[in-house]
C-alpha cells in the first residue's frame, strides 16, 4: 500500500497519467500476470466462443465458421429427444441423493469424532477415513470390483457359499444408483468431516459446562449447543452443493456406467461425451453442454446470493 | 476426564464401536484386494473366499508388469505429476502475486476475468475441438497444458498473499529489492504452508485423473497409470498377447487386483507424510478468497 502512496506523492500527481505510463510503472506486475491471462483466454474463453457450434449443424470438414447455422434446432432436438427426461432425471436424482446422504454423512462422522476424547484414537480414525479421498475413481471402482464382481467378488462368494444366487451389482440397473451414492460416501466421508470438525472445535467449551451444570442431557446439548454452533457452516456448504445440482460427478459415473446400468445412472456429462465424441453429434452435444453450463451458472449466482445472507459470500 | 454417568459411558462405547466399524469399512477393501492379488489360483479354487492366504505368489504382479505395460504407464504418470505440478505451482504463484496487490490498476477486471471461468465454461466438445486444432492430441503435454492454472487454487494463494503483513515487503523495497526479488525472498518463504498444500492438490489431481487421457490420447504408449488400470478392470483388450492369464496360471481377477495394488501403493506411501497438510488445505479452501 505504501509503495503506492509514495509513488503518488512524487510529481506524478498530475491527474492525467496515461495508461501507457501506468503499464510502464507496473510492467513487472503485468508481465507476471500475462501468462495466466493468455492461458485463461486460450483454454477457457476460446472454448466459450466455441459454443457457437451449439447453434450450427457442425461438420468436421467445414469447421466452426463454415458449418451452416441451424438456430435453436439442436436445443429443441435435445428437449424433444427420448433420452432428455432420462438423463435429466438421472442427473438430478443422483445429485439429490448425494446431497441428502453424502452431505449428512460427514456431519454425523464429525459429531461422533467430537465425542471422542482419546486423542490418539481420534487421530487414527481420522487418518483412516481421510484416505479414500485421495484415491482415483478408477481405484475405487477397482475396490468395488474386488467386493462385488459377479464371479470372484467377496460378496458374491459369500452369497454363493450361503446358497444364494450371485448378483451382478456392477451391471444391474437396480443397483447402479445405490453403488454410485454409497461409493461417494465411502470416498469422501472423512474428508468432508474436516470442515465440520474445525467448526466444532470453535464452539466455546464453557457452554457445555454450563449445560451440564443445568443437567442438560447429551441430546439437549447436541440440539441446543452443538448444532447451532455449526449451523453456519452447514448452511453454507448446503448452498454451495445446491449450485452443483447438475454435476452428478462425471469422473465417477464415467467409470461406473456400462451399457447395462446406463439407463439408471447416465448423466448429462456422460451423455455429452458419448454423443459428442463417440457418435460425433457435435452440434447436439455442444448444445446440451451449453444448456447445462447456463443453468449451472444461474445456480452458482443464486447460491452466492443466498450465501451472502448467511456466512458471507463465496468469493 | 470428569466422572461419567453410566449413560454417558454407554454412549461413549457406542461412539467408539461405530468409529471402529467405520475405520474397518475404509480399510478392509484394501486388505482384501492385497490378499486376492497374492493368492495362488489353486488355493482360491480349493478354499473359496480367501481373506488370509496360506501361500503366496507374485505371478499376478509379474503379469501386470510384463504384459500390461505398467512401467510405461508409470513413466507417463510420473512425468505428468512432477512436471505438471511444478508448472502448475509456478504459473499459479506468478499470477497470484500481482493479483494480491490491491493497488495494481486493473486488478478487479483481471480477477473477474479469471473467476468467471470457475462458473461458466465452454464445455467438453468446444474444448476438445480447441485442443485438436492446437495439435495437442496424442501429445503428453495435453495432460499438462490445458490444466495449467486452477482458478480456485489461484484465488486461495492470492488470498493468502493478501493476508501477509505488507510492512516486510515494503522494507525490502526500500532496501532496493525488485518485485521479483521480494516475491522470491520474502513472500514465498512466508507462504510455504499454502504453497505446499496447493502443490499437493495439484499433484493428487494429476496422479488421479484419467479422463483427459481417454479423450485426448489414442497412443497406448502415452497412457497414464489410471487409464491402464481402467482398461484392465473393464477387461478392455490390452497388450497381453503372451498373457499368463490365458495359460491359466493366474486368474484375470488376481491380475486386476494386482493392478489396483500397484496403482494405489504410491499414494499409500506418500499419504502419511502429507496428511497434516491436507487438513490445512481444506480449511484454507473454505476461507473465502
Amino acid at each position: 500500500m505504501q509503495v503506492k502512496l509514495a509513488a503518488d506523492a512524487i510529481p506524478l500527481s498530475k491527474k492525467r497519467k496515461s495508461w501507457i505510463r501506468t503499464i510502464q510503472k507496473y510492467k513487472v506486475m503485468y508481465a507476471l500476470l500475462l501468462p495466466a491471462l493468455i492461458y485463461f483466454a486460450v483454454f477457457k474463453y476460446i472454448p466459450m466462443a466455441g459454443i457457437l457450434i451449439a447453434f450450427k449443424n457442425y461438420n468436421l470438414a467445414l469447421g466452426v465458421w463454415d458449418s451452416p447455422w441451424v438456430g435453436f434446432k439442436n436445443f429443441t432436438d435435445f428437449m424433444n429427444g427420448v433420452y432428455f427426461w432420462d438423463i435429466m432425471k438421472n442427473t438430478i436424482v443422483i445429485s439429490l441423493y448425494k446431497l441428502l446422504f453424502g452431505f449428512s454423512a460427514p456431519i454425523l462422522l464429525a459429531l461422533l469424532l467430537n465425542e471422542v476424547h482419546t486423542q490418539w484414537f481420534k487421530k487414527i480414525v481420522q487418518t483412516i477415513t481421510y484416505l479414500p479421498h485421495f484415491l482415483s475413481w478408477v481405484i475405487v471402482y477397482g475396490l468395488m470390483v474386488a467386493l462385488l464382481a459377479p464371479g470372484d467378488g467377496l460378496f458374491n462368494m459369500i452369497l454363493k457359499e450361503s446358497g444364494f444366487q450371485p448378483i451382478s451389482f456392477l451391471t444391474e440397473p437396480a443397483w447402479g444408483r445405490l453403488l454410485v451414492i454409497a461409493s461417494e460416501i465411502w470416498k469422501d466421508i472423512g474428508w468432508g468431516a474436516i470442515l465440520y470438525l474445525a467448526a466444532l472445535a470453535g464452539i466455546d467449551p464453557s457452554l457445555y459446562e454450563a449445560a451440564r451444570m443445568d443437567g442438560a442431557s447429551k441430546w439437549r446439548q447436541l440440539w441446543h449447543i452443538t448444532l447451532p454452533g455449526i449451523r453456519g457452516v452447514i448452511i453454507l456448504m448446503l448452498i454451495l452443493k445446491l449450485s452443483h445440482i447438475l454435476d452428478a460427478g462425471f469422473d465417477q459415473i464415467f467409470m461406473f456406467a456400462n451399457t447395462f446400468n446406463q439407463e439408471k445412472i447416465d448423466i448429462i456429462d456422460t451423455w455429452v461425451y458419448r454423443e459428442g465424441l463417440e457418435r460425433l453429434k457435435i452440434g447436439l452435444a455442444t448444445a446440451v453442454g451449453l444448456f447445462k453450463a447456463v443453468i449451472g451458472f444461474g445456480l452458482v449466482l443464486a447460491a452466492n446470493k443466498l450465501a451472502k445472507k448467511f456466512d458471507g459470500q463465496i468469493w | 476426564m470428569i466422572n461419567l454417568t453410566i449413560g454417558e459411558k454407554v454412549w461413549q462405547s457406542v461412539v467408539y464401536v461405530i468409529l471402529i466399524f467405520l475405520s474397518l469399512l475404509c480399510l478392509l477393501p484394501f486388505l482384501y484386494v492385497i490378499a486376492v492379488s497374492v493368492t495362488p489360483e489353486s488355493e482360491v479354487l480349493r478354499r473359496g473366499i480367501v481373506i488370509i492366504p496360506e501361500s503366496f505368489t507374485f505371478l499376478a504382479y509379474k503379469e501386470v508388469f510384463i504384459s500390461h505395460g505398467i512401467w510405461q504407464a508409470y513413466k507417463i504418470t510420473l512425468f505428468r505429476t512432477i512436471v505438471g505440478t511444478v508448472l502448475n505451482v509456478l504459473f499459479t504463484v506468478l499470477a497470484a502475486y500481482p493479483l494480491s496487490k490491491k493497488y495494481l490498476p486493473g486488478r478487479s477486471p483481471f480477477l473477474l476475468f479469471i473467476v468467471f471461468t470457475m462458473m461458466f465454461s465452454g464445455g467438453l466438445i468446444p474444448t476438445y475441438l480447441l485442443i485438436r486444432s492446437l495439435g495437442l492430441l496424442n501429445s503428453p503435454w495435453v495432460l499438462i497444458i490445458p490444466n495449467l492454472i486452477s482458478a480456485f487454487n489461484l484465488v486461495i494463494i492470492k488470498g493468502f498473499f493478501e493476508q501477509l503483513p505488507g510492512e516486510i515487503e515494503e522494507s525490502a523495497r526500500v532496501d532496493g529489492a525488485s518485485e521479483l526479488q521480494s516475491l522470491w525472498r520474502i513472500i514465498l518463504p512466508l507462504s510455504l504452508p499454502v504453497i505446499s498444500t496447493i502443490s499437493l492438490f495439484y499433484a493428487v489431481g494429476h496422479w488421479n485423473s484419467y479422463f483427459d487421457a481417454i479423450v485426448y490420447i489414442n497412443d497406448s504408449n502415452l497412457m497414464p497409470l489410471q487409464v491402464v488400470l481402467r482398461n484392465i478392470l473393464l477387461n478392455v483388450a490390452t497388450q497381453s498377447a503372451e498373457s499368463l492369464a490365458n495359460s491359466g496360471a493366474v486368474s484375470t481377477f488376481a491380475v486386476q487386483m494386482a493392478t489396483v495394488v500397484v496403482t494405489t501403493i504410491p499414494i499409500l506411501i506418500v499419504y502419511p507424510f502429507l496428511q497434516k497438510h491436507f487438513t490445512k488445505g481444506v480449511l484454507l479452501g473454505s476461507v473465502k478468497g
